[in-house]
């Protein structure tokens, strides 16, 4: 089966003053198409820098990212940018929508990067919406919907280009139990019938139950389950 | 275009404050169109000054009198095939404030020299004919209702009769017309003779000859040439040309280019403070909005595009209006400035000092989003 996502003996550090904080050293990851798998691990232990990666909001020290096909690490910054409109989505833990627009102005960003017409932005927003179920709160602002809703115009966002992978960052951090079985419910969904690849970072046992496959993240390697103490 | 919810919703996100910096943007254009527009208008009356016609004026002071004696001597002087002299009378109409550009003038020869003044020839006849006579301006007779055949008194800021009083009543024989400059439409002229007869001093005298050039080109060297004939005496003389004359005459009531810029230059630089720092201010507040732009695939360079465009939005659409306003409002400065409308070169002006503010202060703003780093933004730094 491809690969969605390829990491090999990625390192990453950061530079804190003089001292150089090594958060990946040599990690390896294999994400087949199709899979919605979930990343868990102690805090600082480099899950959003791996997310980062994945998504090509950051780049590794060295390793090979290969992402969708493409060595996402030997793009330019402008080649990076058009690179995630098309092929990630990304769902945040406080959702990150633009406060001054309304839901589908939200859901229609990443459609402004593409050469669709009017009508043709709007078909998919309206198909997007539905998807989440808001269509009803279409003209609304964030702050007038609640953290849920919130998070799914967000998904709706994430999904509008049609990207093949969805990248999530404890995307149910800041719902409550009933809310967050919502939304994860949505996000397998869009795994088992759309074929989205998904990969998500959470603290949360129950979260990662609905994913097919966990990894655990512990200074800065992975570790497989069965290896786990 | 399809742009254009984003830039606006940034502007929208904080309405009192957009609002006032707008507010601010266009009051400051409406005092560049009025100011600048004034000034552009005076500037007109300079650049459509004659060059063939000489002003010679006292060397003290323009209000300074020369002596009637100095007209034989100035017409030896060659190159020169006309002469006439004008005073300044002061005149104003019932009220102070109804001043009246009122001139005794030597009727016989003032007039050849102002070809652009447009008389009947009977009405100029009958002022050569009339001691009383009176010619005005059509713009003027038409503020006061004046027509041929009026009698009209005048009162003097300057000239009193021997017996103390300064009304002088002139019989109206004719009204002329001034093409394309309401300012000299609006001027009076009557006899020198009727004017030095009745006046309690200065007889003698006049305020400034006007010689007309035989050839334009020779303007420097007959002035040279006037102003020579009176060197070392009590009435020394100084010849310009109409253009020098008309920008000396401006000068007295202050350097008008020179206050007009500093006005508009100290407005503009308080405004440069001002909307930068509120948009400064407004974009370090929305850094976090154009990380996300950025995480969705905005690039760096889009995310610039933004910033400037509103920031042009903002002071285009303020500057549109303000001097907008200022055209809607320049019709009643007619009577001071005596132009209709705002000048169009103030408009583009605008229009460039519009885009230059929106660039000046959109510029570091804009730099300081293109360079977020997104995944400092979302951890917060
Ligand atoms: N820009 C940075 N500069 C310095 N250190 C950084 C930077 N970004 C991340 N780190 C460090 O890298 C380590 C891993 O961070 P990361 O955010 O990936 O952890 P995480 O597993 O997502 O943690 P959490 O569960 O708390 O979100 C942390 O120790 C963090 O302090
Ligand atoms: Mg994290």
């Amino acid at each position: 089966m491809a690969l969605a996502v390829e990491l090999r003996q990625v390192v990453k550090h950061y530079r804190r003053g003089k001292e150089m904080v090594e958060v990946l050293s040599g990690l390896d990851l294999a994400v087949p198409e199709g899979e919605f798998l979930a990343i868990m691990g102690p805090s600082g232990s480099g899950k959003t820098t791996v997310l980062n990666l994945i998504g090509g909001l950051d780049r590794a020290n060295s390793g090979s990212v290969t992402v969708c096909g493409e060595r996402i690490d030997s793009l330019n910054g402008a080649g990076l940018a058009r690179w995630r409109s098309r092929h990630v989505g990304f769902i945040f833990q406080f959702y990150n929508l633009m406060p001054g627009l309304s839901a589908e102005r939200n859901v229609e960003l990443p459609l402004l990067l593409t050469h669709l017409s009017r009508a043709e932005r709007k078909a998919h927003v309206d198909i997007a919406l539905e998807v989440v179920g808001l269509s009803d709160r279409r003209r609304h602002k964030p702050s007038e919907l609640s953290g849920g809703q919130q998070q799914r115009i967000a998904i709706a966002r994430a999904l509008v280009a049609d990207p093949t992978l969805l990248i999530c960052d404890e995307p149910t951090g800041d719902l409550d139990r009933q809310t967050a079985d919502e939304i994860l419910v949505l996000l397998q969904t869009l795994n088992r019938r759309q074929g989205k690849t998904i990969v998500m970072v959470t603290h949360d046992q129950k979260a990662a139950d609905y994913a097919s496959r966990q990894v655990h993240v512990d200074k800065g390697m992975l570790i497989a389950p069965e290896d786990r103490p | 275009m399809k742009y254009i919810p984003l830039v606006w919703s940034g502007l929208w996100r904080k309405r009192t404050r957009t609002i006032l910096t707008f507010a601010s943007i266009v009051v400051a254009f409406l005092l560049f169109g009025l100011l600048q527009g004034v000034n552009a208008a005076f500037g007109v009356g300079v650049q459509s000054s004659r060059l063939d016609r000489l002003y010679v004026q006292s060397r003290v002071s323009f209000t300074d009198p020369l002596p009637m004696g100095h007209l034989a001597q100035i017409q030896t002087v060659k190159g020169i095939d006309g002469i006439s002299y004008a005073n300044w009378f002061g005149g104003y109409y019932q009220d102070q404030k109804n001043f009246v550009f009122s001139y005794p003038v030597e009727a016989e020869t003032y007039f050849a020299l102002y070809p652009e003044i447009r008389i009947p020839p009977e009405q100029l006849q009958a002022l050569l004919k009339t001691r009383t006579g009176a010619l005005v301006g059509s713009e003027l007779a038409r503020k006061f209702g004046w027509k041929i055949g009026d009698k009209v008194p005048l009162k003097s800021q300057i000239w009193t009769h021997p017996d103390g009083t300064s009304d002088w009543v002139f019989d109206i024989v004719g009204i002329f017309d001034w093409p394309g400059d309401a300012n000299q439409s609006r001027a009076f002229y009557f006899n020198h003779t009727y004017f030095d007869e009745g006046r309690a001093f200065g007889k003698g005298t006049v305020g400034w000859y006007i010689v007309h050039l035989a050839d334009v080109t020779k303007g420097p060297e007959v002035g040279k040439a006037i102003d020579a004939l009176f060197a070392n005496s009590p009435n020394e003389t100084k010849t310009q040309n109409e253009k020098e004359s008309t920008q000396a005459f401006l000068r007295q009531f202050g350097d008008i280019n020179f206050i007009v810029s500093s006005i508009i230059g100290a407005v503009f630089f308080t405004l440069l403070f001002l909307t930068g720092n509120t948009m400064m201010q407004s974009i370090r507040e929305r850094l976090p909005e154009f990380a996300i732009l950025k995480t969705l695939g905005f690039t760096d360079g889009a995310v610039l595009a933004l910033v400037l465009a509103e920031s042009l939005l903002l002071c285009l659409t303020a500057a549109l209006i303000g001097l907008g306003l200022a055209a809607l409002m320049f019709p009643y400065l007619k009577a001071f400035v005596g132009v209709l409308s705002l000048p169009l070169q103030v408009v583009s002006l605008g229009g460039g000092l519009a885009v230059l503010l929106a660039l000046v202060i959109g510029g570091i703003p804009a730099l300081k989003a293109k360079k977020l780093v997104i995944v400092d933004s979302l951890r917060g730094q």
